[in-house]
């Protein structure tokens, strides 16, 4: 479905001023139906887009908190299909919601912050996965730790391979610093957000710091 | 498999659709309650609606269902009085009113032809669907339109002193 509706059938003249629908118009009645499902309490999922050093990030929000954070290459319309399957697909983009995690995130671009203080909905699952990325915020901004001693901090040093997959499947990088895991020999490993993202990551918080 | 896409793309694809048809039949001014109204509803109900459903009938029936109900509570509220629709006053130079006037003419309309011209010309439905809303064959949803545009004609001509931005 594109925006540009196709006129399919041939309007009589005396209704062709009724067809014209002002962009305007659209934008403000989307911000209020955003605002009244929001306190309707019908709004299970919020999302906005914002623009960073590592291109436009989608930032996805449930009633508990930020549940998602994506990068242009994972493809933000590709994202939300997700989500409408496996959160639900009330879903709207009401940028309110987001104001904070927003405004955080520019701190962080800009070297002003180190530590995210936001409420964060990883879910209810204990799986091996979801304790690696709970103690992903543990590791300083700056700092950098193996995937290896990721793995022994997570209570099972075999788990090398899991501790990767976890990282990789982190649904809020940045704020959960999957980026501050590296290869044992120093080498970057993989990114969700491409290995230029994660490098410029590095970069800033190594210039903030030194 | 069918998945159920973001109601975020429902209010992007088909929100002028619905606008079309409240400004149709309410005007501008009330346009906006009834089709914020309208995508609330789909909203609530928008987990439930079977995986194939066509977004497009579905929404523009319910747009024109809060549309008129709309219209009918405002015109119980607005005349103690009984006065017919094509003699409403002059909104010559109001903002809007030239939208106004040609609205309060579909308004004007009886509700088969109504539903018919909305559904068909603004809300871009095939007659098929909306056969399937006013009940009958889509050969006679065609003709009910085709009634409603002939009746608008005739109505929008006469009135020439309420006809918009036009001198004396």
């Amino acid at each position: 479905m594109t925006l540009a509706e196709v006129n399919l059938v041939d309007t009589p003249t005396e209704l062709t001023e009724l067809r014209d629908v002002d962009p305007g118009t659209l934008d403000r009645l989307q911000a209020r139906l955003s605002a009244e499902a929001e306190d309707a309490r019908l709004l299970d999922l919020a999302y906005t887009t914002t623009d960073s050093p590592v291109g436009p990030l989608l930032l996805a929000a449930t009633e508990r908190g930020l549940v998602r954070i994506a990068f242009a290459v994972q493809d933000h319309d590709r994202v939300l299909a997700e989500l409408a399957e496996q959160i639900s697909p009330r879903i709207l983009r009401a940028p309110r919601r987001l104001d904070q995690a927003v405004r955080e995130l520019e701190e962080y671009f800009d070297g002003r912050r180190h530590d995210f203080d936001l409420p964060v909905d990883l879910g209810a699952a204990k799986t091996f996965r979801r304790t690696v990325q709970r103690l992903l915020p543990s590791i300083a901004y700056g700092q950098t730790v193996s995937y290896t001693e990721l793995a022994t901090r997570a209570g099972n040093a075999k788990a090398v391979r899991a501790v990767g997959s976890a990282c990789a499947t982190n649904p809020l990088p940045v704020v959960v610093p999957c980026h501050r895991v590296l290869r044992s020999d120093g080498s970057l490993g993989g990114y969700a957000g491409g290995l230029d993202a994660k490098r410029t990551l590095l970069t800033l918080e190594s210039r903030v710091t030194t | 498999m069918m998945t159920t896409p973001p109601f975020d793309d429902l209010v992007r694809a088909h929100g002028a659709r619905v606008w079309r048809v409240c400004r149709a039949v309410l005007g501008p001014a009330d346009a906006d309650d009834a089709w914020s109204e309208t995508f609330l509803a789909a909203l609530r109900a928008y987990p439930d609606l079977p995986a194939d459903a066509d977004h497009a009938a579905w929404l523009a029936t319910i747009g024109y269902r809060k549309a008129v109900d709309a219209y009918r509570a405002r015109t119980r509220r607005a005349t103690p009085t009984e006065v017919a629709p094509d003699e409403h006053v002059s909104t010559l130079g109001q903002p809007g009113a030239a939208d106004d006037e040609l609205a309060g003419a579909v308004a004007a309309l009886p509700d088969k032809q109504r539903l018919a011209v909305t559904l068909h010309y603004l809300a871009d439905l095939p007659y098929a669907q909306v056969a399937v809303e006013l009940g009958g064959t889509p050969e006679a949803a065609r003709r009910a339109a085709s009634d409603g545009i002939r009746r608008l004609r005739t109505r929008l001509a006469k009135p020439a002193t309420t006809r918009s931005g036009a001198l004396p």
